[in-house]
């Protein structure tokens, strides 16, 4: 190995403090019921993923998902090497899938886990079955890498799989390693997915607006407490201190 | 040996003396039989007097023999050497610009006579002069007298007055300071008191981040040297937070608090990722570490009648953060609570017994809704259901707090046919 080679890969592996990288993910279950074609074991056909939050395209950061089923299925553990990080069967039971992500070797050396419960039947059980609406179950997350490296954080900078921070002033990245041609592989982002009609919308400003109207009511709160905490204070001092008698 | 009265327990803090201060056995002793006491009115005289004054007192004669020695507070008359000075010893070393040989000998004769109480002093002194003057003159003339009196500069090199001359633009100082910290008002103490509190608590949630990092840095063997800078930044992200309770008194968050979230920050740093939701529940973990279970679960309904999810649904990096605050402001607001209601428990001691009634008495629990019009979901007036219980337990005439106009007991009894 060259020198040169040896000091670039050296700069690329240095950790950016105080830069985190965030990627935000949806993952969860479609289910369809089989309706007529429904056997004993087999009721539903479904689908568990792990897309992007704004169906981007999660290649850019995860190498590949590892699915582990119910040890009832053939083959349980299912491996997924390139996105969409999805995988679909048919049975008749609800179960834990453990979800492990692995990265590319830039961003991380650590594989993270998810954990989800495979939902086939929809919680209001007096309506009709229907094999044209799915039971849908979806939950927002953000995957956080507290300290990426330099070669990472150059790699996705514009990517729109990725929320990145601003850059503290005065900062220098090495460009950007070239990506293999994207027309070659095959299409990772999910926004013309098959099942994207029915992937549910995460906004974070109703909740933001609630979490914000709730802190006002309970600042004011304690500012009321704190006034009569002090009322009373000085009351006692009064009673403490008698005056002439 | 008599149990002790109620009363002896407060006054000595709690517990009872665990020995007798007095010698009870010893009190009712008599005397030896074979001694006889008489007294008698006999004349005396005071050593530490120096006119020829006698008296007469009391006096316990032994066998008929009164008893010798001086009069017993004699030895009290103590008194301060002053160095008088010689006329002669003044023309050569003791002149000054600002004082007269008159006013010096004044000084040095009222100092002997009231033994360096320069309170005093002052006020006898003929000319107006403050003490602090009068003091640099009287040491430093009893300085230079002891330096020229002296065989050499080096005898008396350990002499208090020559190694510690008085200093009068540092008493000056020292006094006025005195003054302003005496005249501080209350407001100003709290204040001083609060901003102390505060240092106190980021020091020790820097050696507690510090103490922290020293560990990890133990733990993981690829770390290397970034693990250092978990100490800056855990500050930078602790203290928003620690500012916000900054005025509550008594029931502030505790620094083991502060260190539970440095803790926290620094080992979600050594996880390389995570996600944020894990996050978010090991720091509302760290934030509710000195509370209880039953006040967790208080918090969670209260975030329930605030229309609040317990879990975010969307948990992003500010929903996360704004969540954490929330539940951080509920913690502060429990506290509260708890502590006026110790309070109010406090002020009713206070009030026993005494009949006057206290203006703006706040009422509990009721004051919560109401004036600002805005609706406050029933679990925020949270005086109420726990308030009333803690009243039931003390029972005693003269609490007004409650029911200011008909206090059960002094209901006047009923005529009865008897009393006419």
């Amino acid at each position: 190995m060259s020198k040169p080679e040896d000091t670039e890969k050296k700069i690329l592996n240095k950790k950016l403090k105080d830069v985190e990288i965030s990627i935000p993910i949806v993952y969860g279950n479609i289910s369809f019921w089989l309706g007529k074609k429904a056997n004993e074991y087999q009721s539903h056909k479904w689908t568990v993923y792990v897309r992007g939050a704004t169906n981007e395209d999660l290649g850019v950061v995860i190498k590949r998902a590892v699915f582990q089923l119910h040890s009832s299925f053939n083959n349980p553990t299912r491996v997924v090497e390139s996105p969409p990080f999805e995988l679909s069967e048919a049975g008749w039971g609800e179960f834990e899938i453990a979800i492990t992500l692995y990265f590319h070797s830039d961003v991380c050396d650590k594989p993270l886990n998810l954990y989800h419960h495979l939902k086939l039947y929809p919680e209001d059980e007096s309506g009709p079955m229907s094999t044209k609406k799915p039971v849908v179950v979806e939950s927002y997350d953000e995957i956080v890498f507290p300290e990426p490296s330099e070669g990472f954080f150059a790699r996705v900078q514009s990517h729109p799989a990725v929320t990145l921070p601003r850059l503290p002033a005065g900062f220098t990245l090495p460009p950007p390693v070239p990506v293999e041609d994207a027309s070659k592989r095959k299409r990772g982002d999910t926004k013309d997915h098959p099942l994207s009609q029915w992937f549910m919308n995460f906004s974070e400003a109703d909740e933001l607006l609630q979490l914000a109207a709730a802190r006002q009511q309970v600042q004011a709160h304690i500012a009321k407490l704190r006034r009569q905490i002090s009322l009373i204070d000085g009351q006692h001092q009064q009673l403490k201190s008698p005056s002439d008698q | 040996m008599a149990f002790p009265a109620r009363y002896v327990y407060a006054l000595t803090g709690g517990l009872a003396p665990l020995m007798p201060s007095i010698d009870t056995s010893q009190l009712k002793r008599r005397p030896p039989s074979d001694e006889k006491i008489t007294w008698q009115w006999l004349p005396f005289t005071n050593s530490a007097r120096k006119d020829n004054l006698q008296l007469y007192h009391w006096v316990r004669v032994v066998n008929g023999v009164p008893p010798t020695g001086d009069y017993s507070f004699a030895k009290y008359n103590k008194s301060v050497d002053i160095v008088r000075y010689t006329d002669e010893e003044y023309e050569k070393y003791l002149t000054d610009p600002t004082w007269t040989k008159e006013e010096t000998d004044q000084l040095f004769d009222l100092c002997e006579r009231f033994d360096l109480r320069f309170i005093i002093i002052a006020d006898r002194f003929s000319l107006s002069r403050t003490v602090e003057e009068l003091k640099d003159r009287y040491y430093s003339v009893s300085r230079a007298i002891l330096l020229a009196r002296a065989p050499s500069s080096g005898d008396v090199s350990g002499h208090p007055l020559v190694k510690e001359p008085y200093n009068v633009s540092q008493e000056i100082d020292r006094k006025r300071a005195l003054s302003m910290v005496l005249s501080q008002t209350k407001q100003q103490e709290r204040k001083d008191a609060e901003v102390l509190a505060e240092a106190k608590r980021i020091t020790e949630s820097r050696m507690a981040a510090r103490g922290v990092e020293e560990s990890t840095l133990h733990v993981a063997s690829n770390a290397g040297p970034e693990m250092a800078e978990t100490a800056t930044n855990v500050d930078g992200t602790v203290s928003p937070s620690s500012n916000a309770q900054l005025a509550s008194v008594a029931v502030a968050p505790s620094s083991s608090v502060m260190a539970e979230n440095a803790s926290t920050l620094a080992s979600l740093r050594m996880l390389r990722v995570y996600l944020r939701t894990y996050a978010l529940e090991q720091m509302v973990q760290a934030a509710s570490s000195t509370a209880g279970l039953r006040t967790i679960k208080r918090v969670e309904q209260i975030l329930q009648d605030l229309g609040v999810n317990l879990k975010p649904r969307v948990p992003t990096k500010a929903v996360c953060a704004e969540h954490l605050e929330l539940r951080k402001e509920i913690l502060t607001l429990l506290n509260l609570q708890k502590q006026l209601q110790y309070k109010e428990a406090e002020g009713s001691s206070f009030r026993d017994g005494s009949y006057t009634e206290m203006p703006g008495t706040p009422k509990r629990s009721h004051s919560h809704r109401d004036q600002d019009g805005t609706f406050v979901p029933d679990s925020m007036s949270f005086g109420g259901e726990r308030a009333g219980r803690r009243d039931q337990k003390r029972k005693g005439p003269g609490r007004l707090s409650e029911a200011p106009s008909s206090p059960a007991h002094k209901r006047p009894r009923k005529l009865k046919a008897s009393d006419l």
